[in-house]
């Protein structure tokens, strides 16, 4: 789950990291009191959960009333990346000197938290880190005893950091830690964290993402889970929970299992179709989900055909086949046609079951992906 | 021969009493696994699925001889089940539990270092040795008794791969599921050295997918350690950058890293055939036999 900038810089400001003056505001009137406030000149910054917003026209630094009104009417309402705009961080803007980028991740591949310091702030460090990866000063953290003081030194000393700030951005790095330890995040990152002359450090954005799986610690955190952030049919999906996501082809996709599913897009896509959706509905579904599933798949005005793939491991065929059954029964006429391919635990029941009329049977997956794309490009004409 | 487990292996179920444990106690049993005990705290001295249950792990390895544990507590729990298993000790822990968090995982991982017990998952369906024992949830009646070792991050494409094996009259040492997290005990590179080790194993399956480097490195192992064929599978090709694709560890990063291409390319420079569809790597490892 990813919190919103303001969300993020309001949980590093409470851990005493220093942050900008700043308010938020939902329209271009509350955008302008807040800038006449913080006094100019301020940035408006635009509150959605993406990287790149500057480049994408997401933020704009304004000098007077009439430009914060002017940014604000352009910025929120805006369709930045594929997200709408619902708000702006009306922002105290910051004279730096230099731009710094500090974070703490998991390194997956090492299994254990990594902190890290680099002088090239304020642009992409996944860029920097393909580019120049020596441009950035790693510490590896071990879980049992957290990020020792003289490793954020040592990051901050390795990384180049001019010398007379090193131990406040020390001191940084190491709040740093200690929220993403705290708070079960596997992301937190200043970038940049700005240096001004007079030797302030300042941290100018705020990143923070919560592991999902350990929300049930935190349920301040929970509740700051802006459910309007992504897409509408995402969000559909998290209230049936399903893991999903949409993409923007015409073949819906519904499956059990990531890699299965995963393996149904990549062949909706080989055999010259466009898959429209991500769909797991998990292990052990019983009809009521099976249900829900082609509610969701139908939903996207995109689709024009659907497959349904299931191997049973604890998902039972028979079970499946009276869902998908009850689905369709409930329709006049099918809003999409559907191919259904069931292997596995009581598949052959499941076949049997399945009503003909409302669907059509496939016995290999590879047979059902090309009649689902096939029946696709039929609708499609 | 086999890896990881065969009839001999004694089997504690950790969370016996709940649900899932209980379902799945029966059909390991079923299956012809030797389980010997459960483990719930404060559920000791009963009987679930024709088995005792013990307070701790460390009970039921003591009074049973257990040296495996498979592990169906929930989340919330199971890295306090885990440390309970490393500590008891046995010598396999099969963690089949979806949802642990990430940090509570790396502790788990960090503690797993300074052992030597070997644990697989989590978020995983588990371990089986066909014809001889299964630890987990997979289901034992698509597998055969064969040659050919199966080591895959994904629990349905297993199953799928397993499937197009079995019709073809090609049978499996041993299966082994990972698990779909960020943060797993067993990888790839320990799962083809012990297929490697193995005598009876005459070619390998290994079905990755998008997200983290563990199919890169699997590749070099290939090509500089093994002798045994390999041919692959990589889910996600078609995965957008940024987005969960079910698995928590199946993510292409915002600026392409652990993508499909990246690990199909590392294979296939390891001289390992990635099919492109679940049937070509059955075709794959019919010409290897």
């Amino acid at each position: 789950m990813k919190l919103h900038e303001y969300q993020a810089k309001g949980v590093f400001a409470d851990a005493g990291i220093p942050t900008p003056a700043s308010q938020l505001a939902e329209t271009a009137d509350e955008a302008v009191a807040a800038a006449d406030d913080i006094g100019y000149p301020v940035a408006i910054k635009a509150q959605v959960q993406v990287g790149g917003r500057g480049k994408a026209g997401g933020i704009e630094l304004v000098e007077n009333a009439d430009e914060a009104r002017e940014a604000a009417e352009r910025i929120i309402g805006m369709d930045l990346k594929g997200l709408h705009v619902d708000s702006v961080l009306v922002e105290e803007a910051v004279d730096f000197v230099n731009e710094l980028y500090i974070g703490v991740t998991m390194d997956r591949n090492e299994g254990r938290p990594v902190a890290m310091v680099s002088t090239k702030g304020g642009v992409d460090i996944e860029e920097v880190a393909a580019e120049n990866p020596d441009a950035i000063a790693r510490e590896h953290v071990d879980p049992a005893f957290g990020l020792h003081p003289y490793q954020a030194r040592r990051a901050v000393y390795d990384a180049g950091v001019d010398r007379d700030v090193a131990g406040d951005v020390a001191s940084v790095l190491t709040t740093l830690y200690s929220l993403w330890d705290d708070r079960d995040a596997t992301e937190t990152e200043i970038n940049p964290l700005m240096v001004t002359a007079d030797d302030e450090v300042i941290a100018a954005d705020a990143v923070m993402n919560i592991d999902e799986d350990a929300l049930f610690r935190h349920p301040d955190l929970a509740e700051m889970e802006d459910e309007t952030a992504g897409d509408e049919l995402e969000a559909k999906a998290n209230e049936y929970g399903f893991d999903y996501v949409r993409l923007s082809g015409n073949v819906g996709i519904i499956g059990n299992g990531a890699g299965l599913v995963m393996t149904t897009l990549d062949l909706v896509d080989y055999y010259g179709g466009e898959p429209a959706n991500f769909l797991d509905i998990g292990g052990g579904a019983k009809a009521e989900r099976v249900a829900n599933a082609l509610d969701m798949v139908f939903s996207d005005e995109n689709v024009d055909s659907v497959v349904f793939n299931i191997f049973g491991g604890i998902t039972r065929g028979d079970e499946v086949a009276k869902g998908i059954n009850a689905a369709l029964e409930q329709f006049d006429e099918i809003p999409k046609p559907v191919v259904v391919r069931l292997a596995g635990t009581n598949a052959e029941e499941g076949m049997e079951i399945l009503n003909t009329d409302l669907v059509e049977v496939q016995g290999t997956l590879e047979d059902a992906v090309q009649r689902a794309v096939a029946r696709a490009e039929e609708v499609d004409q | 021969m086999s890896i990881l487990v065969d009839d001999e292996t004694r089997v504690v179920v950790q969370g016996i009493t709940g649900g899932e444990g209980k379902f799945h106690a029966e059909q390991m049993i079923e299956y012809g696994t030797n389980v010997v005990a459960g483990a719930v705290p404060g559920k000791g001295g009963q009987e679930v699925a024709g088995v005792p249950v013990y307070d701790t792990v460390a009970g039921a390895a003591r009074e049973e001889d257990a040296d495996a544990a498979v592990v169906f507590v929930p989340p919330a729990f199971a890295a306090d089940a885990l440390f309970e298993a490393l500590d008891s000790p046995v010598d396999l822990v099969v963690a089949i539990t979806e949802g642990i968090p990430q940090q509570d995982m790396a502790s788990v991982y960090k503690r797993l270092g300074e052992t030597d017990t070997a644990l697989v998952g989590p978020n995983c369906p588990g371990v089986i040795t066909p014809g001889e024992a299964k630890l987990g949830i997979l289901p034992g009646n698509i597998f055969s008794e064969g040659d050919v070792g199966l080591v895959s991050r994904s629990g349905t494409l297993t199953y799928q791969v397993v499937d197009s094996l079995t019709q073809r009259g090609i049978g499996q040492t041993t299966a082994v599921g990972i698990g779909g997290d960020p943060i797993i005990g067993t990888d790839f590179v320990d799962a083809l050295e012990r297929f490697e080790a193995d005598t009876d194993t005459e070619a390998v399956v290994m079905c990755g997918e998008i997200g983290g480097e563990d199919e890169e490195e699997a590749a070099r192992y290939i090509s500089q350690y093994m002798d045994t064929p390999v041919a692959g599978f990589i889910a996600g090709r078609t995965a957008p950058p940024g987005k969960r694709m079910g698995h928590a560890g199946a993510i292409v990063g915002s600026s392409g890293t652990g993508t499909a291409e990246s690990k199909i390319n590392a294979l296939n420079d390891a001289g390992v055939p990635v099919g492109d569809t679940p049937e070509e790597v059955a075709d794959h490892i019919e010409d290897f036999l």
